[in-house]
C-alpha cells in the first residue's frame, strides 16, 4: 500500500518528464506538472494498467492532483 | 504495411470489401468487420487467405459501443496491436425531408456517425500507447455539397467530415493521423439501387465521364494509411471522378 505515491511518482515522471521532486500529493497535473488534457488521459491510462483496474470517465476527470489518483487508487485497492 | 494490424469496418462488400482486399494485398493482417452479412465477410477473408494473406472475420453492430468495444479487445488479444482504422460502415434510408421519419434520421445517423465515433474512440487508446495510428473515415462527396433525398446521410457524412477534423487534431501530438476519403459515385449494391435517370443524370456531373470502383478508394486508402502520408492529418480527399471541385 505504501508504495502507492511511489509507483504513481514514477509513471509521472516518466510520462511528463519532470522531476520527482517536484511530485508531492498537492501538485495538479495541469497547473504544477505541465500536462495538457491529453497527457491527463494517457496517465489515467497507464495508472489502470500498473494497478490493474479501470478507472471510469466520471472518476477520472475528477483526478486532478497526484493525491486524488493517490487516494482513488487506494481506495480501490482496499 | 507488412505487419500492421487493421480494422475496416462494413467490410464483406463494396468499398469496405476492396479496402480490405487492398490493405491485405500489402501485408496488413485485416479484421474484416460485419454487421450482418457473415457469409459474405468470410468470402472476403477467405478470399484474403487464398492470396497468402491473414484475416478474419468479426462480428459488430458499429452503433453499439459495448460492441465496438469488444471488438476492439478480440483484435488486441489476437494480433496484440491496432495500426488501421478505416471507419467505413454506412448505410442509406433516402427519403424527401420532408417525408423522412425521425426512425430513418437516427439509424443513418447513428451507423455512419456515431459509429465512427466510437471506433475511432475506442482504437484512441491503444494507438495513444502505441504512438502509431492511421484512421481513415469515408465519408461521401455529398457531405461537402448536399444532395436532395438524403438529409440523414449527407449530415452524418458532413458529421464524419468534421469529426475528422478534430480528431486529428487532438490525437496529432501522438502520432495517429485522421484522414477522410469523400467517394463520388461508386458502383456498388448501395449505388446499384438508383435508377438509370439518376446514374445518367449523374455522369453528366463527372467530368472524368465514368463511375468510379470500389478498387478507386482502395487505393486513395491504402496511400493514406502508408508511411507516404505520415505528413498529413485531418485532410478530406475527393474522389469523385473531378464531381466536386
Amino acid at each position: 500500500m505504501a508504495d502507492v505515491l511511489e509507483r504513481v511518482t514514477k509513471i509521472i515522471v516518466d510520462r511528463l518528464g519532470v522531476e520527482e521532486s517536484q511530485v508531492t500529493l498537492e501538485s495538479s497535473f495541469k497547473e504544477d506538472l505541465g500536462a495538457d488534457s491529453l497527457d491527463v488521459v494517457e496517465l489515467v491510462m497507464e495508472l489502470e494498467d500498473e494497478f490493474d483496474m479501470e478507472i471510469s470517465d466520471e472518476e477520472a476527470e475528477k483526478i486532478v492532483t497526484v493525491g486524488d489518483a493517490v487516494n482513488y487508487i487506494k481506495s480501490r485497492l482496499s | 504495411m507488412e505487419g500492421k494490424v487493421a480494422i475496416v469496418t462494413g467490410a464483406s462488400r463494396g468499398i469496405g470489401r476492396a479496402i480490405a482486399l487492398e490493405l491485405a494485398r500489402r501485408g496488413a493482417k485485416v479484421a474484416v468487420n460485419y454487421a450482418g452479412s457473415e457469409a459474405k465477410a468470410n468470402e472476403v477473408v477467405a478470399e484474403i487467405i487464398e492470396n497468402g494473406g491473414e484475416a478474419f472475420a468479426i462480428q459488430a453492430d458499429v452503433s453499439k459501443s459495448d460492441a465496438v468495444e469488444n471488438m476492439v479487445k478480440e483484435v488486441l488479444e489476437r494480433y496484440g496491436r491496432i495500426d488501421i482504422l478505416v471507419n467505413n460502415a454506412g448505410i442509406t434510408r433516402d427519403n424527401l425531408l420532408m417525408r423522412m421519419k425521425e426512425e430513418e434520421w437516427d439509424e443513418v445517423l447513428n451507423i455512419n456517425l456515431k459509429g465512427v465515433f466510437n471506433c475511432t474512440k475506442a482504437v484512441a487508446r491503444p494507438m495513444m500507447k502505441q504512438r502509431y495510428g492511421r484512421i481513415v473515415n469515408i465519408a461521401s462527396i455529398v457531405g461537402v455539397s448536399g444532395n436532395a433525398g438524403q438529409a440523414n446521410y449527407v449530415a452524418a457524412k458532413a458529421g464524419v467530415i468534421g469529426l475528422t477534423k478534430t480528431a486529428a487534431k487532438e490525437l496529432a501530438s501522438r502520432n495517429i493521423t485522421v484522414n477522410a476519403v469523400a467517394p463520388g459515385f461508386i458502383t456498388t449494391d448501395m449505388t446499384d439501387q438508383l435508377s438509370e435517370e439518376v446514374r445518367t443524370e449523374m455522369l453528366k456531373h463527372i467530368p472524368l465521364a465514368r463511375f468510379g470502383k470500389p478498387e478507386d478508394i482502395a487505393h486513395v486508402v491504402a496511400f493514406l494509411v502508408s508511411d507516404g502520408a505520415s505528413y498529413m492529418t485531418g485532410q478530406t480527399i475527393h474522389v469523385d471522378g473531378g464531381m466536386v471541385m
